[in-house]
């Protein structure tokens, strides 16, 4: 009976902790706010007035909504990367070389020949699911078969691809003229746009339809009960018959397409050809925070992807209006980061405070 | 010929320090088991930091101010990914944001300008008496920013301190086994809060190379990935100060070869062909296509004391 007891406890005990994955990114947004409001306190601009504007250029206008929603489309896109990865318990920092890789991939397509719409543009689309999921599987190979740390693969493949796309977005590919770029792409192979007169494209349905997919991956297919059974403990997955080395690299193609799809959006929806990069726009970065936000959730990812849509967008309208640099969402973005990732210092001060109240003994 | 062979060593030299600087930080880091690479956050912050010192003070106070809050960063990385056993990828990220954002803040409410700091006082040169006689030797070794002497001494202080001492040995140990080291009396804890703030020291010196060494004012980004480069330099040189040396060395050489390249309008091979060289060799090494790396055994992960 006494273990019994404990039992149900402990298991009230986690269920108690688990709370906690939905309060803990809610509190780290909030403070992470906090800090950019000191910054903004610092220089003499009033926090208040300056987030009244930041909500005003998302929220205000039907411009601001479409243009926050632009910018949240390739955060969508490598929030789930990232948190892809993190569910078989992968860390995919390469968003922003998939992204360009796919980028300059889906922009080849789109101007080498033209076609029916129905087809080029599903084409281009998939050339950038197919570039960005091969230069993410590649990290995805190196770690399955000589244990190769991801982290570092996808860091040193980012600049190889910031490189390559800016050597053949200058060089073999370039269009005629001065601009460092590819040709434009055919209008058949163009993310169509929502309404005249705003930059909002079909991006968007590709993103959600995206979060939807890997939800249903999962949590309704045995690949992603084997993607989380994997991340959860990977020598029980390996002893329960699953072929961790297969997932981890089909892991990180899924990883890598997610990401790819950002730079395709960017190049079909967008921006209709691509230029040689002078350095990462940092999506790829943006996007684990998005993820950590998120829980790895997809519905999170949306959530999260959304938030730091609306901080891009009013980075620049904060800076003209109340004076206050654009670099405090960096600062904010970064601090966000950092309450998320300790919450074990939330899990820790909440066990000692139970364990003071003799509640719960032992639930690690 | 020689003597614009003389002047690609030179530069070469210049360009590795910093790598240099970096790479030795990372090591001391992730030989205690913590991998860190918010080297690039830091040089950037550290590089920031040694330009307004410049800027108010004096060129070495600039040094000195960036080498302290290069090692404050650092703790912070230390006390989010040791103490509180936050992961050490996500909290360098977070730092690495940080500094780009902090960085920019700054250079913006203090010069109001966006791109680029004022010019400020650099350490200028310092000469090697005798030494830059020397034919061609001096040409490339004799005359030089004070940071190339600096980070080649730091090699071999790095060297020595690391496989010569009881606290090298240490240290090494928490990075391999923890809990042997534990098991023996060794504070985990301490050392690699140590071996961190140390990679502080290192990476906030590399910053204050590009910004009162290299150049003689901060650019936005100025670190440019060159944290990075040193992360790979560090792993290129199988995590010890001598083979980091080589590989910052070769890193440097690569760009040398492709500002001359640029310089001179040659277009033998394509610049970014040069320029990803570092991270493709990289690569190469970890997969064992060239002397294969591996890294500490406890690299990147927290050590969770054991209750009694």
């Amino acid at each position: 009976m006494v273990d019994k007891d404990i039992s149900e406890k402990k298991a009230n005990y986690l269920k108690s902790m688990k709370i906690f994955d939905y309060i803990i990114p809610i509190l780290s947004v909030v403070a992470g706010l906090l800090v950019g409001a000191i910054f903004m306190k610092i220089i003499g601009a009033d926090p208040i007035e300056a987030y009244k504007v930041l909500w005003s250029s998302s929220f205000g206008s039907m411009r601001g909504f479409s243009e926050m929603l632009v910018n949240t489309i390739p955060l969508i896109f490598t929030g789930l990367a990232v948190a892809f990865g993190f569910r078989i318990g992968l860390f995919n920092i390469g968003g922003d070389g998939q992204f360009l890789i796919a980028y300059l991939a889906s922009a080849y397509i789109g101007f080498l020949f033209q076609l029916p719409m129905y087809f080029h543009l599903p084409l281009a689309v998939l050339a950038g699911i197919l570039a960005g999921g091969v230069w993410g599987g590649f990290a995805g190979y190196l770690k399955a078969t000589l244990g190769v740390h991801e982290v570092i693969t996808t860091i040193m493949m980012n600049y190889i691809a910031l490189y390559f796309v800016g050597y053949m977005a200058s060089g073999p590919l370039k269009a005629q003229g001065g601009l460092p770029a590819t040709p434009k792409i055919f209008d058949s192979a163009k993310l169509p746009r929502l309404m005249t007169g705003l930059r909002l494209h079909w991006g968007i349905f590709l993103a959600i339809g995206a979060a939807i997919l890997i939800y249903y991956i999962l949590w309704k297919t045995p690949l992603g009960y084997e993607v989380r059974a994997t991340g959860q403990n990977s020598d029980a997955a390996e002893f329960g018959g699953i072929n961790v080395a297969k997932n981890l690299m089909l892991a990180m193609f899924i990883s890598g397409a997610l990401a790819g799809l950002a730079g395709t959006s960017q190049a079909l929806g967008l921006e209709y050809r691509a230029y040689q990069p002078f350095g990462f726009i940092g999506y790829g970065f943006t996007g684990i925070a998005v993820a950590l936000v998120g829980k790895s959730h997809p519905l999170g990812v949306v959530l999260g992807a959304l938030l730091f849509g609306v901080l891009a967008r009013g980075a620049m309208m904060m800076q003209s209006m109340v004076g206050v640099p654009k670099e405090v969402v960096q600062i904010i973005q970064a601090s966000i980061i950092i309450f998320v990732a300790s919450e074990y210092i939330f899990k820790y001060l909440v066990r000692k405070w139970r364990e003071r109240k003799g509640d719960v003994i032992d639930a690690s | 010929m020689l003597a614009s062979l003389a002047a690609l060593l030179s530069t070469t030299l210049r360009m590795a320090t910093p790598l240099i600087l970096a790479s030795l930080g990372g090591m001391f880091s992730e030989s205690s088991g913590v991998i860190n690479i918010a080297l690039e956050g830091i040089m950037l912050i550290g590089a920031f930091t040694a330009m307004a010192g410049s800027y108010f003070v004096g060129p070495w106070f600039g040094v000195l101010a960036a080498v302290i809050v290069g090692m404050l960063v650092a703790l912070v990385h230390a006390i989010a990914s040791i103490t509180f056993r936050a992961d050490q990828i996500v909290t360098a990220t977070a730092i690495n944001i940080f500094a780009t954002g902090i960085t920019g803040f700054l250079l913006r409410l203090i010069f109001g300008d966006a791109g680029q700091s004022p010019s400020v006082q650099d350490v200028g040169t310092w000469t090697l008496p005798g030494i830059n006689k020397i034919p061609f030797i001096g040409d490339v070794i004799g005359t030089q920013i004070p940071f190339v002497y600096i980070a080649l001494i730091l090699v071999a202080v790095s060297y020595w301190v690391l496989f010569k001492t009881p606290f090298g040995l240490r240290l090494r140990s928490v990075g391999e086994h923890p809990a042997a080291a534990d098991s023996v009396g060794i504070n985990v804890f301490k050392m690699r809060y140590i071996a961190v703030i140390m990679s502080g020291f290192f990476a906030g010196l590399a910053g204050a190379s590009l910004s009162v060494g290299l150049l003689d004012l901060f650019v936005k980004n100025m670190a440019s990935g060159r944290g990075f480069i040193a992360l790979a330099a560090m792993i290129f040189g199988k995590w010890t100060p001598h083979g980091a040396l080589m590989a910052a060395l070769l890193f440097g050489f690569a760009d040398a070869l492709q500002m001359l390249a640029q310089t001179l309008g040659l277009t033998f091979v394509p610049r970014q062909f040069l320029l990803m060289a570092p991270y493709i060799l990289t690569i190469l090494a970890l997969a064992g296509v060239v002397g294969r790396s591996t890294p500490p055994a406890a690299d990147g992960e927290p050590y969770i004391k054991e209750e009694v």
